[in-house]
């Protein structure tokens, strides 16, 4: 089916790639002949694929994961894999054992993580389009840094096989452009359901972007403008949000109380998570060598040890304490029952609006090794981990600059309203294009 | 609070590898990090929670799957065509 080659040979000062396909196949389709860099921890048949870590280094997968079989079926070209935080543990795409992608904005400055790479290569003009995963914000983040569009769809709206696992309940892989319009059509073929994650509803995306917002609802959380939120990002967020009342959209002030949680019950869930998760590598199936005439023990220890950088093993630890004995009850149960109430509050907040908005991060991009310290990292993470825990759409989309460097306007909408999220986008985008 | 000895018991658990000049490193790391987690002990409730998710089945029914030689392509120790594994005891 795949005849033609796209030649793609990118001039990367961005270190945005980790492989490069330099004669990418393609066919016919929506998507034909469209150069598509994916996230390095989406599996891609025949192309490596190592979740920026060097426990994967030289790992092929033997199939695709369902969104790029999508893609491959709308005639894209899979033209390369993209950098990121090793398994997409960060904020910055500092933690990828490969090297730190570079912002295009400012290449003193991050790109935002996880999905850094892939926001560099369509900020830096190498792409048109971008897979990124999205478990915190990995999405979104870069997206405002870089100044592009970036959506993290509703949870179960987007396949996650043959995503290589962090923390399954919160991750979901979406569409990264230049435009609204781009995001829209990328979505059009990842969306829908796969008979290979029970997570997924029968709930495809088949809308093109309506430049309307009249009568529309917005939910302003004063959580999204209170401590910690750079003044000068607020204060262009909300002239953003003056805008969209301008087009005809109404605003009103609400609270997610929940907020104070949000970030600790993240945290524990998703290093929960990554502490099963990642028990897969251990350098047998894949990976480097364990020394077979090792005990078990001993020979995992040496693999995982010289295989994850400081940041997985970090994760991984924290997360295997918080489920160990004794804590268990302290830690994971209290952020269960936190998501809850984050639900919940999102619930009642979205019972008498349409949509929600506010910045996508509380400052602007950082400056390399800015964010040295793992728990001011993390911090960061307060405006987007919310969406995460709820399983709601939520779209970064450019509104403004400070500092010279790209802020992000969040919206987020109710559960498998992706599309209104996406329309009231496409109403900003085109009103101050 | 963690001590080094509690990281170093954890970094077992996980099967991590962690050498001493970590440790000083990870435990310091740590309870920071739990410092901030200890915002969770204000959440009221502790019941376990239900989620509106059914189970989805399906037939048992054997399908085509990966040929072999295509699974054991990223073994990186083979033997007789099976993976080897470290031995277990």
């Amino acid at each position: 089916m795949e005849v033609n080659e796209l030649s793609f040979e990118p001039n990367d000062r961005y270190n945005a790639f980790l492989t490069v396909c330099k004669k990418a196949p393609y066919g016919k389709g929506k998507l034909s002949g469209m150069a598509i860099a994916v996230k390095d921890n989406i599996s891609t048949k025949g192309i490596e694929t190592t979740c920026a870590s060097k426990i994967l280094k030289g790992y092929v997968p033997p199939y695709d994961a369902h969104v790029v079989e999508l893609l491959r079926h709308a005639g894209a070209a899979i033209v390369g894999k993209t950098n990121m935080d090793e398994f997409g543990m960060g904020t910055t795409t500092e933690n990828s054992a490969f090297g730190p992608t570079l912002n295009p904005c400012d290449t003193g400055r991050v790109p935002g993580g996880s999905s850094g790479g892939s926001a560099a290569a369509v900020a830096g003009n190498m792409v048109k389009m971008a897979l990124g995963t999205d478990t915190g914000g990995s999405i979104r983040c870069p997206a405002a840094f870089c100044g592009i569009v970036g959506l993290k769809p509703t949870y179960g709206r987007v396949s996650r096989y043959g995503l290589i696992a962090y923390a399954n309940s919160l991750e979901q892989i979406g569409p990264m452009g230049r435009t609204v319009n781009d995001v829209s059509t990328l979505m059009q073929v990842i969306a829908g359901k796969d008979r290979h994650d029970s997570t997924t509803y029968d709930r495809p995306y088949s809308h093109t972007p309506v430049a309307d917002v009249k009568g529309l609802k917005i939910g302003i959380p004063e959580e999204y403008f209170g401590e910690g939120v750079d003044p000068k990002v607020a204060g262009v967020v909300k002239t953003a949000i003056i805008r969209l009342k301008e087009l005809g959209a109404t605003t009103v002030s609400c609270s997610i109380p929940s907020m104070k949680f949000a970030l600790a019950a993240y945290y524990v869930t998703c290093t929960c998570e990554a502490s099963s998760n990642l028990a897969r590598f251990d350098g047998v199936r894949y990976g480097p060598a364990a020394d077979t005439k090792k005990s078990w023990h001993e020979a995992y220890r040496e693999v995982r040890k010289a295989g994850f950088g400081p940041e997985v093993r970090r994760r991984i630890m924290l997360g295997t304490f918080a489920l160990s004995s004794g804590y268990y009850g302290k830690y994971y149960t209290k952020a269960q029952v936190a998501r809850e109430n984050v639900k919940a509050d999102f619930a009642r907040i979205f019972s008498e609006v349409d949509l929600i908005a506010g910045p996508t991060m509380p400052t602007i991009a950082f400056k390399l090794k800015e964010k040295s310290d793992p728990l001011s990292m993390y911090l960061s993470d307060i405006l987007t981990v919310p969406a995460n825990l709820a399983g709601i759409p939520a779209i970064s989309v450019p509104c403004g600059k400070v500092n010279g460097m790209p802020v992000g306007l969040q919206i987020m909408g109710r559960p498998f309203e992706d599309e209104r999220v996406i329309d009231a986008a496409y109403a900003y985008e085109q009103a101050v294009k | 609070m963690v001590t080094e000895k509690d990281v170093e018991h954890i970094a077992e658990l996980a099967d991590i590898g962690i050498n001493s000049g970590e440790l000083v490193t990870f435990t310091h790391q740590f309870n920071a990090i739990l410092d901030y987690f200890d915002v969770l002990d204000q959440v009221k409730g502790d019941t376990t929670v239900t989620r509106d998710l059914t189970n989805i089945m399906r037939e048992d029914i054997v399908e085509p799957s990966l040929p072999r030689d295509e699974v054991l392509k990223n073994a990186p120790a083979q033997e007789d065509g099976f993976i080897k594994a470290p031995r277990v005891m």
